[in-house]
């Protein structure tokens, strides 16, 4: 069954290797790519569920994809594994994880020595993606010796899953190519430099006594002693608490995005997701781009908090957005067959009598994102030279990121007493890179009297210039000289399609008025990143405009494809002429009617799950809460379990501390949970080396 | 301007002051628990590892030890209250001649306690220890009586029952004065407040010699810190606490120990050939290698385990390693529950019967004379350690 496996894709390579390496799963035998980690290899045999919790049987399954949580536990060869994190070994035997492992009973006497490694260095960098990247090549340069190391096998962080071209500045941060793309030229800088010691699978697990930083350096603990610490951890996604969300099926848009664009498998049939910020706009997009379909993406705010052009992008193809809208619950047996959602009224509560649901496999939750800081706390607490950049620093994009790591590489080169500044432009481009988008100002008005020209949709400020960089004639610029300013046409246009092939918000669209002598029709060229088949030349297709708005229909003239069109192709429409302005986009799907669900259950606090790893409800804690007035995260810990499972409070850490709020009671009376090493959980074998028994 | 008022002022909300306010309350009395920490059982508490035994080799030691146990082992039944309780027992396994020894010369002062404790084959000890290795083992004692808590649901429990008997706990309220009148003492004054009570109780833990110094005592309490860590559960397999006695090849342990509590997860922890005295509570990198070697070579099934944590708390030690029990001396109305040396949640029940016995009868709850071992009267200057610590 090779049926979700991803074989094409519109813009990404996906390496011809054959499913070659044979495992098992229960008993039955199932095939893997090389190299693929077990959560891919199951999803792709239609495995969603990968074991049932040891409490009460709830059925598990894929959740943060970042080796982070540990709903994927399987157990291979008899030992308890992360399916998001673990390689397929060919031969595996893999069992799904229902209630604890057994340890099996392998007792063959071995010596057991302690495995002690320091190791000394000027910097450590943890994370490698597109900050502490930025920051290690800002620091070897300078002739430090740097340690980077990453809990992945890839370094680039969560470029590697960004299949979008990149908005920003082209002169600092690549803007205009894609993510992943920068994500591999930023490596290969790093990778060059000979003071850079790279360590890949190399998660910071806590900070030790002395200083020194717990990293398992592939599968061996090692304690590094930097002069200067540099955490540069990223983000890891919010969570919402609602009835069902603990089950299969519902999981971060960060999540899908490692499975759909790095694993090139599709956990999903129909979809709907939860959050219109940049994040949820641009899995929805790329959910499409993977033949996935996209029911709706539901927003709770009145207008989406995430770039229009994304917002536009998903609406022409026909997703519908439902702005002031909220997830109500997922339903399904043993994993996600249906989601309701509703209306919300003042406090985002959800309007009763407006709900809707959606037959659905899968929800996809991208509510924001929160700092990876733990490392970044127990080191300022403990007394460490810390810095941070990127993600775990602040929130922003990841051209903000590389921006954000080089300023902080120069704070610590300055630091260590060598002559470093950072440049004011740096400050003020970083500044622009990590605003928020700004007002709808509209576009530009299109030209007059002139027969070619791109149609810029570019309505919002946002920090992002490349089509003003790759117009040969250097006919578009901003005239505020701001990176935040909309881009306009003020010069000759050639018909070139530079910027339709550059736009990150696939905003442009090329009319040309010159082929029909009559006057009645125009060639509209469209920017197309979607699976092939989709659009063929000599069809019919529904034209879209700027919003998502019918605009009519046009015969597909051809479709241009080719090495300069940054991957995409380039769909020339025959377009009626009074039309050609409006035309922006092609549809894919027929929006369908919301239905009402027949009968509505009320929520109960008792089936919304809290601490997933433990089972802790809402109305578990409200309870506790309520009962003994406490305001101390690990009174809950002791009496509850929240946050003891192997996240640590990393999930459910924020929903407390949201249970307390809806109680009265503000986050800032709250004592947060001590924290105490490991970050994450670590095998014991990281600890020791075996060595077969004299005596056995 | 009046102050607030009970019968008896407990501080300290941890292994002594739960169970000594819940035994108190229960009889009535008005108690108030003042704790500096946002919330019961949050200092050295929750550090335990939640064995508790009865097998010691002080008499003082082994008489609560057995108070707490019937405490702990019919909690559930008497409360409803789940708090982990898992009678597995003791296991000491002997490797060698010189622990073997050790081992036996204990059992007739054990024996004469009332204590159920056994010499068992090496037979025995794989049954009990599934896995453990066969390699030199010449048995071990076993004491099945002996079991684990939840440290964190047990002092949970304690509290939860005590408020229910009408005790008062204040929470982040740090005391700065114990009120005296004429070598007596009449209260409590805290950076809040002051709270009058013609008892208090310091059951501060490793704090408690500084509240001690409040009313002119010196009690000799010292802290140092041990490690400690707990793997992910693994499906239960493990009845008993194992002791291995044995300093570790690594030269820097003197003994381990390690069980399987109510949820499965693996708890272990050593002590280390050099004390590290202070209140240092930051893990050391070398914990995990030191324990996780000592953990494989004995049980090597364990080398399929999943670390989830390691931690760092603080043993409050005396100079003969006894705890310090009982009414401190020239100050009327101040009793001191100090000094647990590590063992406070498994001594815990058992001192606070005792200390609520003081209160309220004048007398310990266990033979007097056994009970004056722990006199906070005794001579502290002696530097005798206890073999079964």
């Amino acid at each position: 069954m090779e049926s979700s496996r991803i074989i094409r894709h519109p813009v990404l390579d996906v390496p011809s290797v054959p499913a070659s390496v044979e495992f098992s799963f229960d008993g039955r035998p199932l095939t893997a790519r090389p190299s693929e980690t077990y959560a891919a290899a199951l999803i792709a045999n239609g495995v969603s569920v990968f074991g049932h919790h040891a409490r009460d049987g709830a059925p598990q399954g894929i959740f943060c994809a970042n080796g982070q949580c540990a709903q994927c536990l399987v157990v291979e060869d008899g030992r308890p594994v992360k399916a998001c994190v673990t390689r397929v070994r060919p031969g595996g035997r893999v069992r799904s994880l229902d209630g604890a492992p057994e340890l099996e009973p392998d007792d063959v006497p071995l010596r057991a020595v302690p495995f002690l490694r320091t190791v000394d260095t000027d910097v450590l960098v943890v994370g490698g993606g597109p900050a502490g990247l930025s920051a290690a090549a800002e620091l070897a340069v300078r002739g430090l010796r740097v340690i980077l190391c990453d809990d992945k096998s890839e370094l680039g962080g969560k470029l590697t899953l960004q299949t979008h071209n990149f908005f920003g500045s082209v002169a600092d941060c690549y803007a205009g190519q894609r993510g992943n793309d920068i994500g591999h030229r930023l490596e290969a800088e790093v990778r060059a430099l000979p003071n850079v010691d790279v360590w890949t699978d190399s998660p910071a697990v806590g900070v030790f006594d002395g200083g020194g930083v717990g990293v398992v350096r592939q599968g061996r603990f090692v304690e590094v002693r930097p002069k200067r610490l540099l955490v540069a951890t990223g983000a890891r996604e919010r969570a919402l608490a609602f009835p069902g969300a603990d089950l299969p099926g519902v999981f971060g848009g960060g999540a899908f995005q490692t499975l759909v664009n790095r694993d090139l498998v599709r956990p999903s049939k129909r979809l709907l997701v939860v959050g219109g910020g940049n994040v949820g706009l641009i899995v929805a997009y790329q959910a499409l781009q993977a033949g996935i379909d996209v029911v709706a993406l539901v927003e709770a705010m009145p207008e989406c908090g995430g770039y229009k052009v994304h917002r536009d992008k998903i609406a022409r193809l026909g997703v519908p957005v439902y702005t002031s809208h909220t997830v109500v619950r997922a339903e399904g047996k043993g994993r996600v067959e249906r989601v309701v959602v509703a209306q919300v009224g003042a406090g985002f509560v959800p309007i009763p009598g407006t709900e809707i649901s959606f037959a659905v496999d899968t929800v996809l939750i991208a509510v924001g994102l929160s700092p990876v800081d733990e490392l970044y706390g127990e080191a300022r607490r403990l007394g460490l030279p810390v810095f941070s950049a990127g993600d775990a620093h602040e929130i922003a994009e990841a051209s903000a990121a590389m921006f954000s790591g080089r300023i902080v590489a120069r704070k610590i080169l300055a630091d260590l007493g060598m002559p470093a500044e950072v440049p004011p432009e740096w400050l003020e481009r970083s500044r622009e890179l990590s605003a928020r988008p700004g007002p709808v100002l509209g576009p530009y008005p299109v030209p007059e009297d002139v027969r070619v020209y791109p149609v810029i949709r570019c309505a919002q400020e946002i920090p992002c210039n490349p089509c003003t960089e790759v117009c040969p004639k250097e006919s578009i610029t901003i005239p505020e000289r701001t990176l935040l300013g909309r881009p306009k046409l003020v010069g000759e246009c050639v018909g070139c399609l530079k910027c339709l092939a550059v736009c990150p918000g696939l905003a442009i669209t090329l009319v040309d008025r010159r082929i029909d002598p009559s006057g009645r029709s125009a060639k509209v060229t469209v920017p197309w990143e979607m699976p092939d088949g989709l659009v063929e030349a000599g069809t019919t297709v529904a034209t879209t405009g700027a919003e998502g708005g019918p605009v009519g229909t046009a015969r597909v003239i051809r479709v241009l494809s080719g090495k300069a069109l940054n991957r995409r192709k380039m769909v020339v429409l025959d377009v009626p002429a009074d039309e050609a302005d409006r035309v922006a986009g092609i549809r894919v799907r027929e929006t369908e009617r919301p239905k009402r669900p027949a009968n509505v259950l009320p929520v109960r606090d008792a089936e919304v799950v809290l601490c997933r790893c433990e089972r802790v409800t809402k109305a578990m804690v409200e309870d506790y809460v309520r009962a003994t007035g406490t305001r101390d995260m690990n009174a809950l810990k002791a009496a509850l379990r929240t946050g003891m499972g192997p996240c640590g409070g990393k999930t459910c850490g924020e929903l407390v501390l949201r249970v307390f709020r809806e109680l009265g009671i503000e986050g800032a009376a709250v004592t947060t949970a001590t924290r105490r090493p490991f970050l994450q959980e670590v095998p014991i074998r990281a600890f020791l080396t075996e060595e077969p028994h004299d005596a056995s | 301007m009046t102050h607030p008022e009970f019968d008896a002022i407990v501080i300290g909300a941890g292994s002594v002051g739960n169970p000594t306010a819940y035994f108190l309350a229960r009889e009535g009395l008005r108690v108030l628990v003042l704790d500096e920490l946002p919330s019961s059982g949050q200092g050295q508490n929750k550090a335990a590892i939640g064995g508790v035994r009865a097998t010691h080799s002080d008499p003082a030691k082994i008489r609560l030890g057995q108070q707490s146990l019937e405490i702990f082992s019919t909690w559930a039944t008497t409360t409803g209250t789940d708090i982990g309780w898992k009678k597995g027992g003791y296991l000491f396994p002997a490797y060698d001649e010189a622990v073997e020894g050790e081992l036996e010369q204990l059992l007739p002062t054990q024996k004469r306690f009332g204590l159920t404790i056994d010499w068992c084959d090496a037979e025995t000890v794989r049954r009990l220890v599934p896995g453990i290795t066969r390699i030199g083992l010449r048995g071990g004692t076993y004491s099945p009586d002996d079991g684990q808590v939840s440290p964190l649901r047990a002092s949970e429990a304690f509290t939860n029952a005590a408020v229910r008997h009408g005790a008062v706990y204040r929470y982040r309220e740090s005391v700065t004065s114990l009120r005296m009148d004429d070598h007596a003492v009449t209260g409590v004054g805290t950076d809040r407040d002051v709270y009058r009570a013609p008892v208090v109780i310091d059951a501060a833990g490793a704090h408690g010699s500084r509240i001690a110094r409040m009313a002119g005592l010196d009690v000799p309490v010292l802290p140092e810190s041990h490690e400690a860590g707990i793997s992910a559960p693994v499906r239960p397999f493990l009845d008993p606490l194992v002791v291995d006695l044995r300093p570790g090849p690594e030269g820097t342990t003197s003994n381990f120990y390690f069980g399987q509590d109510a949820d499965g997860q693996i708890i272990f922890c050593y002590t280390p050939k050099q004390p590290f005295p202070g209140e240092n509570r930051t893990s050391t990198f070398e914990f995990m290698p030191t324990v996780a070697a000592r953990l494989v070579e004995l049980v090597p099934r364990l080398k399929n385990l999943t670390i989830r944590r390691v931690w760092r708390g603080l043993y409050p030690m005396t100079p003969d390693g006894r705890p310090i029990v009982g009414p401190a001396p020239g100050v009327k109305g101040l009793l001191l529950g100090l000094g647990m040396c590590g063992q406070g949640l498994m001594l815990g029940p058992g001192v606070g019967r005792n200390l609520a016995s003081l209160v309220l009868r004048g007398r310990p709850s266990i033979d007097p004379d056994v009970f004056a071992l722990l006199s906070p009267s005794r001579d502290l200057r002696t530097d005798r350690k206890e073999s079964l610590k």
